[in-house]
């Protein structure tokens, strides 16, 4: 199950490198479609145009779970840019997000 | 299995209670009465390096191999390569185990600083991947090493704990036999307390350095709905896994054959009363250089000679040094290890530590199944370690060499009054001192009989002579001189025999003095016989001739009378 999403306008907001993000779900439990909800949100505000979002269900290939090294759910894994970013949960706390993303410094530091 | 009582060696009875997944560690299946508790999940803490790892992989080895139960690994702490790298050595083929499909294994690294939690999450990718390797496998047995790192990682420990607690139960509703591995805590079992919620046994495993000697122990801490021993047991790694000793409470529940077997020195076994009784501990006790290896070669040598296994464990010299040495005493032991009869093994206890002697002879005994066993040099173990434990540590030595019915000689440095010894003495059946006896410049060998249980022996001194055909007993002297050995024992018998033969000589002389003498009396008697029959002879011919010259005379006077017509006369006055 993939879902792409993006444009070409190149709006630069800051980061205007093309972002590729993973969301590990299983199934469709109710944290994962909140993940999916709160990422689109997240990425829209700050990466519109320039983003790609590929969503892997684990139950449709449990081994994938190995292999990417994922062991909780939703896990979104920022691909590029380098380096690797990890981020655990339904990404409610849109400010972790942000400081997981490296969207934006950490709170205690701004 | 498990619902014998007679038979459980910490002598808690078991009940039929939980059936047992065999660990195919030996001494941890004794203990635990038969294995961890099927189905159930079992924690194994300790600190880092204690070996948790390794008892979890001998635990999914032995149950893909031995008792097909198939099993998965799931790792925190390496990579599977490397993994089966580090029990590569110990025979763990895991690959082999992967490809014949009885093993699975996942790996992951977790790396708490490249994980940003943000909000609620669960472990469902663990469960699903674990679902999926059990099924593949059709694993009975999952092992999770070391699943504590979770905690920490994801900056939500709640939720980790609830997520672990949650997959404690999911196993056992799979039905598998898990091991659970936990870091030890400081006045916790784990780190992180998850005994509290995973498992049903708890088993610590700790590592203790004391005197640079290091000792592992296993405890079962709790064992749920069984009774379990609950002593500290030791155990070591061995080149072939992990090896448990359960002999801490060992019974006096020994056989007693009747047998008598050969020390290999005949008038040893005369001394002894026929040799020494077959599964009985010999110690031989004596300073150094009284020929206690030599003893024990004779012993080994007259067991290999009946066809019986011998292990021969050195403590102090090398094999090829002893063999060597006993070669010129005219015992070649070499066939005998060629023959696959007779197994040294070189083994300085200080450099391994008490335990773990102890558990490497537990592991040779089992692979040799030896009916002798010559212990060489067993006071070496005193070498910085605390007289206790040294005699601790020989007492379940000999418990466990006679548990088995091995018949052992044990030698030790000591003239048999130091505490080390003496300690041990009650443990054995037979004890032999070995002295050295300086007298005349010079020191000798001498045997005593100390005691032997249940056996009429001799309470007479013996030399200990080492020939170039081997040892062998000799009689003192003893005599007015008191006891005399070696050359002095030698001088007395050559002086003897000089004496003796003197005295013979002395006797011959006056032997033939007196013959010499009785002949010569009896030449002289023989002249004087003859000088007497010579007189008597003489004596009658004076005789005679007196009465011819008598008659001749009468004959003269009558012829004259006649002549001269003269009358009558007596004729007695003829001649006057």
């Amino acid at each position: 199950m993939t879902q792409r999403h993006g444009t070409d306008d190149g709006g630069g907001t800051g980061a205007d490198e093309a972002w590729e993000l993973c969301l590990y779900v299983t199934d469709r439990s109710p944290k994962c479609l909140q993940a999916i909800a709160n990422l689109r949100r997240v990425c829209e505000e700050h990466l519109a145009g320039h983003y790609q979002i590929e969503v892997v269900d684990l139950l449709e290939n449990p081994r994938l779970a190995a292999d990417d090294q994922i062991l909780a759910v939703p896990t979104v894994v920022r691909k590029l840019p380098q380096p690797i970013r990890m981020i655990v949960g339904d990404l409610s706390d849109t400010d972790r997000v942000l400081v997981g993303l490296q969207l934006r410094p950490p709170r205690s530091a701004a | 299995m498990g619902n014998t009582d007679l038979m459980d060696p910490v002598g808690a009875a078991i009940g039929p209670g939980l059936d047992r997944a065999p660990t195919g560690i030996n001494g941890l299946d004794q203990i635990t009465g038969g294995g961890l508790p099927q189905g159930r999940v079992t924690l194994v803490a300790g600190s880092a390096g204690a070996g948790k790892t390794l008892l979890g992989l001998q635990f999914l080895v032995a149950g893909a191999r031995d008792y097909g139960e198939p099993g998965v690994l799931l790792t925190f702490e390496e990579s599977a390569a490397k993994v089966a790298d580090n029990v590569r050595s110990l025979g763990f083929d895991l690959d082999e185990l992967q490809r014949d499909g009885l093993l699975a294994v996942l790996s992951f690294q977790v790396e708490p600083t490249e994980i940003i939690a943000a909000g609620e999450f669960d472990f469902e990718p663990l469960f699903v991947i674990l679902d999926d390797a059990i099924t593949r496998v059709g694993a009975k047995r999952v092992v999770l090493d070391t699943i504590e790192v979770l905690f920490g990682a994801f900056g939500a420990d709640s939720i980790v704990r609830a997520e672990l607690s949650r997959l404690a139960r999911w196993l056992e509703e799979r039905g598998v036999t898990a091991i659970v591995t936990g870091e030890r805590g400081d006045g916790t079992i784990t780190r992180h307390g998850i005994e509290e919620y995973v498992s049903d046994c708890v088993i610590v495993l700790d590592h203790r350095v004391r005197e640079e000697i290091s000792t592992r122990r296993l405890r079962v801490v709790k064992y749920r709905g069984s009774a379990h021993g609950t002593n500290e047991y030791p155990f070591f790694i061995s080149a072939r896994g992990f090896v448990v000793l359960p002999i801490t409470s060992i019974t006096l529940d020994y056989g007693a054959p009747e047998e008598r077997i050969s020390t290999g020195i005949a008038r040893l076994d005369h001394m002894l009363g026929g040799g020494i009784f077959r599964g009985s501990t010999i110690l031989v006790s004596g300073t150094a250089g009284t020929g206690k290896t030599s003893l024990g070669a004779h012993m080994a040598n007259a067991a290999c000679e009946r066809g019986e296994r011998v292990l021969w464990v050195l403590f102090e010299e090398s094999p090829a040094q002893v063999l060597r040495n006993m070669r010129s005493i005219g015992l070649d032991l070499r066939p005998w290890i060629d023959a696959g009869l007779l197994h040294i093994w070189p083994a300085r206890p200080s450099t391994l530590g008490l335990e773990t002697h102890l558990a490497l002879l537990v592991q040779l005994l089992d692979e040799v199944t030896p009916t002798v066993t010559v212990l060489d040099g067993i006071a070496s173990f005193a070498d910085g370690v605390a007289a206790s434990e040294v005699t601790s540590m020989l007492s379940r030595k000999m418990d466990l060499l006679k548990a088995r019915g091995i018949t052992t000689m044990a030698t030790a440095l000591g003239n048999g009054d130091d505490a080390g010894t003496l300690s041990v003495s009650s443990m054995v059946d037979t004890w032999l001192l070995l002295r050295n006896f300086e007298s005349n410049g010079e020191r000798n060998r001498l045997l005593f009989v100390l005691k032997s249980r249940g056996t009429a022996h001799s309470n007479q001194v013996r030399e200990f002579v080492l020939t170039d055909r081997g040892a062998e007993l000799v009689d003192v002297y003893v005599g007015a001189a008191g006891m005399l050995t070696g050359s002095a024992r030698l001088a007395q018998q050559v002086a003897e025999r000089e004496a003796q033969s003197r005295q013979a000589e002395d006797l011959e002389t006056r032997r033939r003095e007196l013959r010499r003498s009785i002949a010569e009396h009896e030449a002289h008697f023989a002249a004087a016989q003859d000088q007497i029959a010579a007189e008597r002879a003489e004596l009658d011919r004076v005789g005679l001739r007196e009465r011819h010259q008598a008659a001749d005379t009468g004959a003269d006077e009558v012829a004259m009378g006649k002549r001269r017509w003269a009358d009558a006369v007596p004729s007695d006055g003829a001649n006057r």
